[in-house]
């Protein structure tokens, strides 16, 4: 892409059968629009270049899935962002988060997000939900070299699968173990207080709006305990971000359905800050 | 040591030419049309997978008729030029233009440098913000470009399926009666009048409305209701088609042209 096609026409590797990888098709054609972060030298901590994003919670109801992430990115102490997006649609009927270094999750996300696509229409067919989550191991399997640099990314996938009929959320270890997770779970640096949350607050009859309501309530939880997870800015009106996956395809709750949420979370919270209680048996 | 016959340039370019309208004429016809919620693509096509309507980008559709395995290599180098430009710059940044030039510099460079031209027609369409900024793009098989306004018709006979299809055409009509212009269009082919339905047809839109990637196929009972809803809305249904037209159907589906 850096250099004009020659007489502008479409080079012939671009018309060759090729691999229906995108990332394979542009590692092999044009390296030079892949992420060169193999590059960085050996032994270095790059921590510091990157700010990392925190805390990701999901969960199933019948029906589908509920992607919620808060909005804060970290530097060390410093809040480096106030706002940032840590989900992304993955594709018609998936979304993918990212928890860890930012920089590189985003750049991983956007990737996976051309490459789901690219199968599709090169194929003429999505990729199977399984398929989709295998495909994201593989890519994370070549960040390993920067995960030993202290360039820890972790993403979730959620997404409908309509041979079940049903949502499913998929963790990943940073150096590409897939895991199925069942019902709900949580990444990132907030994620042991937002599970704990979920543990208690997750029904399995739970419905779409009561669904979002307990993702909001688990990174509230995870506001509360954990420095880096940012709660909700009634002052700024900045609020998590929401995605919802059924069989209607990929959704983005809208920043208004999120706020009326997230003000009655907070309200609720000033009445019993630790918010509400589970029934002990 | 032998020479080889003289040719001029002017018989070599005009015997290409022949041999790729030729083959392009075996094969079955496709029309692009505006509607009032976008463009649609309607080709006639027996084979459900082996498509002749393609999504390429988010606002960006394929249309083609001729030769399946060089348009397919068309589709295919389209596809990953835009997903390319798309990820190396932005999503907005990839355009029908673009790919319209790219497509007609590959086909004019083919024609001019290789003995055996390429039996293809091709079409690259975008759907704009309204109807005046949509594009058509009409690309030959020696790379020339036509910006189409409206509609145009492509493959064997061309020039019969485009009368028929101005006589029924309004931007403004709905999708249905659009689909049933396209319809009365087709049955034009080879100067005979044939009966068409669903499963000959191959049928996609870019959705205006529609969020993301616009271009969404309407096949199985969508199609079958859309249908249903153009005759509704339609003159007169043609009728009285003979039954040789599905004879000829089958005989000519052993063309490689698809």
């Amino acid at each position: 892409m850096s250099q004009a096609f020659e007489g502008g026409r479409l080079p012939a590797a671009y018309m060759n059968p090729g691999p229906a990888s995108f990332s394979e098709f542009l590692s092999a054609v044009h390296p030079d629009l892949l992420p060169r972060w193999q590059d960085l030298p050996h032994g270095t901590d790059g921590r510091p270049l990157t700010p990392e994003a925190t805390t990701i919670v999901a969960l199933t109801f019948p029906g589908g899935v509920v992607l919620a992430g808060d909005r804060r990115a970290t530097s060390g102490t410093t809040i480096a962002n106030r706002d940032m997006e840590k989900l992304f649609r993955a594709d018609e009927y998936s979304a993918v988060a990212i928890a860890g270094a930012a920089g590189i999750g985003i750049e991983l996300a956007r990737l996976y997000q051309v490459e789901l696509e690219h199968y599709e229409k090169r194929e003429g067919r999505p990729l199977s939900l399984e398929g989709k989550a295998n495909r994201l191991a593989n890519m994370l399997r070549g960040n390993l070299g920067l995960a030993m640099q202290g360039f820890v990314v972790v993403p979730l996938l959620v997404g409908y699968d309509e041979s079940r009929e049903a949502g499913r959320i998929f963790s990943y270890d940073p150096v590409g173990g897939r895991y199925e997770e069942h019902r709900f779970h949580s990444i990132g640096s907030g994620s042991v207080y937002a599970r704990g949350s979920l543990k208690k607050l997750f029904t399995d009859g739970l419905d779409e709006g009561q669904a979002v309501t307990a993702a909001v309530q688990a990174l509230y939880d995870a506001a509360d305990d954990d420095s880096a997870t940012g709660g909700p800015d009634v002052h700024r009106k900045i609020y998590p971000l929401v995605d919802v996956v059924t069989e209607d395809g990929y959704r983005r709750l809208p920043a208004d359905e999120v706020a009326a949420v997230a003000e009655a979370v907070v309200a609720g919270r000033s009445e019993r800050p630790d918010g509400p209680t589970a029934p002990i048996d | 040591m032998s020479m080889p016959f003289y040719v001029s340039p002017e018989q070599s370019m005009k015997d290409k030419a022949d041999y790729a309208r030729k083959g392009i004429a075996r094969g079955r016809s496709a029309v692009v049309l505006q509607y009032d919620g976008g463009i649609l693509f309607v080709a006639d096509n027996m084979s459900r997978t082996l498509h002749k309507i393609s999504e390429l980008y988010d606002r960006v559709a394929f249309a083609a008729v001729g030769r399946y395995n060089e348009f397919e290599n068309l589709r295919l180098g389209g596809v990953r030029y835009a997903d390319s430009h798309g990820y190396a710059y932005d999503r907005r940044d990839v355009t029908g233009r673009m790919l319209a030039n790219a497509y007609a510099q590959t086909l004019g460079t083919v024609f001019s440098e290789s003995n055996k031209p390429w039996e293809v027609e091709i079409v690259v369409a975008e759907v704009g913000d309204d109807a005046d900024t949509d594009q058509i793009y009409r690309i030959t098989f020696d790379g020339s470009v036509v910006d189409e306004k409206g509609l145009l018709a492509m493959g064997g006979s061309a020039d019969a399926v485009t009368a028929a299809l101005k006589e029924r055409f309004d931007p403004g009509a709905a999708l249905g009666e659009a689909l049933s212009a396209a319809m009365h269009a087709l049955a034009h082919e080879n100067g005979e009048r044939r009966e068409l339905d669903a499963a000959n047809l191959e049928v996609a839109v870019l959705e205006r409305a529609r969020e993301h990637r616009k271009f969404r196929r309407i096949q199985g009972a969508r199609l079958n209701r859309l249908i249903e809803e153009g005759r509704g809305s339609s003159p007169s249904p043609s009728g009285g088609a003979d039954s040789g037209g599905s004879d000829g159907e089958a005989s000519g589906d052993q063309e490689p042209s698809a």
